[in-house]
């Protein structure tokens, strides 16, 4: 059985719709990435899939008693609340010292556990979102776009953490990325995201997709040149991927 | 013992800023001050119904409290800033309420005991209800620590760990309501908000983890009561200002002290 499967997710904020007809399904142990440009509903797919919001139709189903292991695109900290990463890990459930070390040590940052939250760097900030999110033995990790703020050698770093943490737990991993270059290569699957799934499959399927092509062929050269020497797309900014998908 | 009328006053003040202290605590990390005041000042406006329906103004500022914390609730789950919304709300009731107390026929009240508290009157009745409505605020929260701190660091992680963060900050909610009841017989409506985030702010300076935080702040409440009380009778002067005067100089010295070990380091 699935760990999550979604069925015909439609979610939007008054007239503007976000997710349409958005319907996939996670399998045990497999590495997902969610692309897509911004504002295309990745976030809010996976806020949707921990149930932080409701759908408006469609329907989430979680494995009974499914431990979600989840990282937050970014977590600010009020300033006027101290707290240790050792006190942080041990939310809302006290794990004890010696896991909440374990846990720090898995994800490459041992010896930070008595420092106050605010005064990490980047890195290991979501480094310890990290080990706070695998403390619960997750089924499936989720992460939205973990890396944000790392330069590329730290994301890289980042996403072999990740790797090593699966390879570890068994889990299955879910994560939304525009860092193509990167993660495609690690994924199992990948999803292109565009308000509806444009496009799904192995990295190789989805990266020779049309529509994938069309999303990400302009504007990120860069990026995509390390995956696909290939410049010679139109600028062609009209959207007609659903066409494209087919 | 609790015929000396200072006995009587010390153990409003104390049971008051324990509550507070703790509660503010909550006030502070999730910005919610705009919050406190709005249900604060709506408190006048429950004097103002106690005294016209002849009922006890514990109760009548419960009830408005309550109804004004769950209206700015329901707001603040519409996603859209509510700022603006809070200021009308709190300003609009506090001057609905300082009107309906002038219009109340046949008495004159005294509208500074409701506006700066009058401590120095509580009965043993206000201190059953102040040490009742407390301990209810301290008990709840220690129930619910982990989940509150949890929503309170971020909702999604809350939602992750199967935590409703909206109930969280419902309950928040109904304790706020609580300690203004509570409170605004010992500091007035218009210092409640001083008496929660005060003694919390001074508190952070010195604190490394949410726990000690909520200890050091309740502590502080506590020292600014007795001190505040001890003040006003020597200085002559009112004694829910005084607390606040207090605890404003505790986080004044806690800041100073803050940065003088700042430089030090």
């Amino acid at each position: 059985m699935s760990l999550i499967e979604a069925h015909h997710l439609e979610f939007g904020h008054g007239s503007q719709r976000v997710l349409q007809g958005v319907s996939l399904a996670l399998e045990p142990g497999e590495i997902v990435t969610i692309v897509g440009p911004n504002g295309s509903g990745k976030s809010t797919l996976l806020r949707v899939l921990i149930g932080a919001l409701k759908p408006q139709k469609g329907s989430v189903t979680r494995q009974e008693g499914l431990r979600i292991g989840y990282v937050p695109q970014k977590l600010h900290i009020d300033p006027t609340l101290p707290i240790t990463v050792e006190r942080f890990l041990n939310l809302p459930v006290a794990v004890g010292k010696n896991a909440a070390l374990d846990a720090l040590k898995t994800a490459g940052v041992a010896g930070v556990s008595s420092q106050q939250m605010s005064q990490l760097s980047g890195g290991q900030f979501q480094r310890v979102l990290l080990a706070r999110a695998i403390l619960g033995k997750p089924q499936v990790l989720m992460l939205d776009e973990p890396t944000q703020g790392l330069d590329q050698p730290g994301s890289a770093a980042f996403y072999r953490q990740i790797d090593a943490v699966r390879r570890d737990l068994g889990c299955a991993v879910l994560m939304v990325s525009h860092e193509l270059h990167v993660v495609m290569s690690a994924s199992d699957r990948v999803i292109c995201l565009n308000g509806h799934i444009c496009c799904e499959g192995t990295p190789e399927v989805v990266s020779a997709a049309p529509a994938y092509r069309e999303l990400f062929g302009t504007g990120t050269g860069g990026a995509l040149a390390l995956y696909r020497h290939d410049h010679d797309h139109g600028h062609d900014h009209d959207h007609h991927h659903n066409e494209a998908a087919e | 013992m609790l015929d000396d009328f200072l006995v009587r006053a010390a153990l409003a003040g104390i049971g008051t800023a324990i509550a507070a202290g703790l509660l503010g605590c909550f006030v502070v990390w999730r910005r919610m001050a705009y919050f406190g005041d709005a249900t604060a000042h709506a408190a006048v406006l429950g004097v103002a119904i106690a005294l016209l329906f002849g009922t006890s103004i514990t109760l009548g500022v419960g009830v408005v409290a309550l109804a004004m914390a769950m209206l700015i609730h329901g707001l603040s789950g519409q996603g859209a800033s509510v700022d603006t919304m809070l200021g009308v709300l709190a300003h609009g009731a506090l001057a609905l309420g300082l009107v309906a107390v002038t219009l109340i026929p046949g008495q004159r009240i005294d509208l500074d005991a409701y506006l700066f508290g009058d401590v120095l009157s509580v009965t043993r009745m206000d201190i059953a209800v102040i040490w009742g409505g407390g301990a209810l605020v301290v008990a709840t929260l220690w129930w619910h620590w982990s989940a509150m701190l949890t929503a309170t660091l971020n909702p999604d992680l809350a939602y992750a760990a199967g935590i409703n963060p909206r109930r969280e900050q419902l309950v928040l909610t109904l304790l706020l309501a609580a300690v203004v009841a509570v409170a605004i017989k010992v500091v007035g409506a218009l210092l409640i908000t001083a008496l929660l985030i005060i003694p919390a702010a001074a508190a952070r300076n010195y604190a490394s983890t949410p726990e000690r935080m909520a200890f050091l702040s309740m502590g502080i409440g506590a020292l600014s009561a007795i001190a505040g009380l001890r003040l006003a009778v020597i200085f002559d002067t009112s004694v829910g200002p005084m607390i606040i005067c207090v605890a404003a100089l505790i986080f004044a010295l806690s800041a100073v002290g803050r940065g003088l070990r700042g430089i030090g380091t």
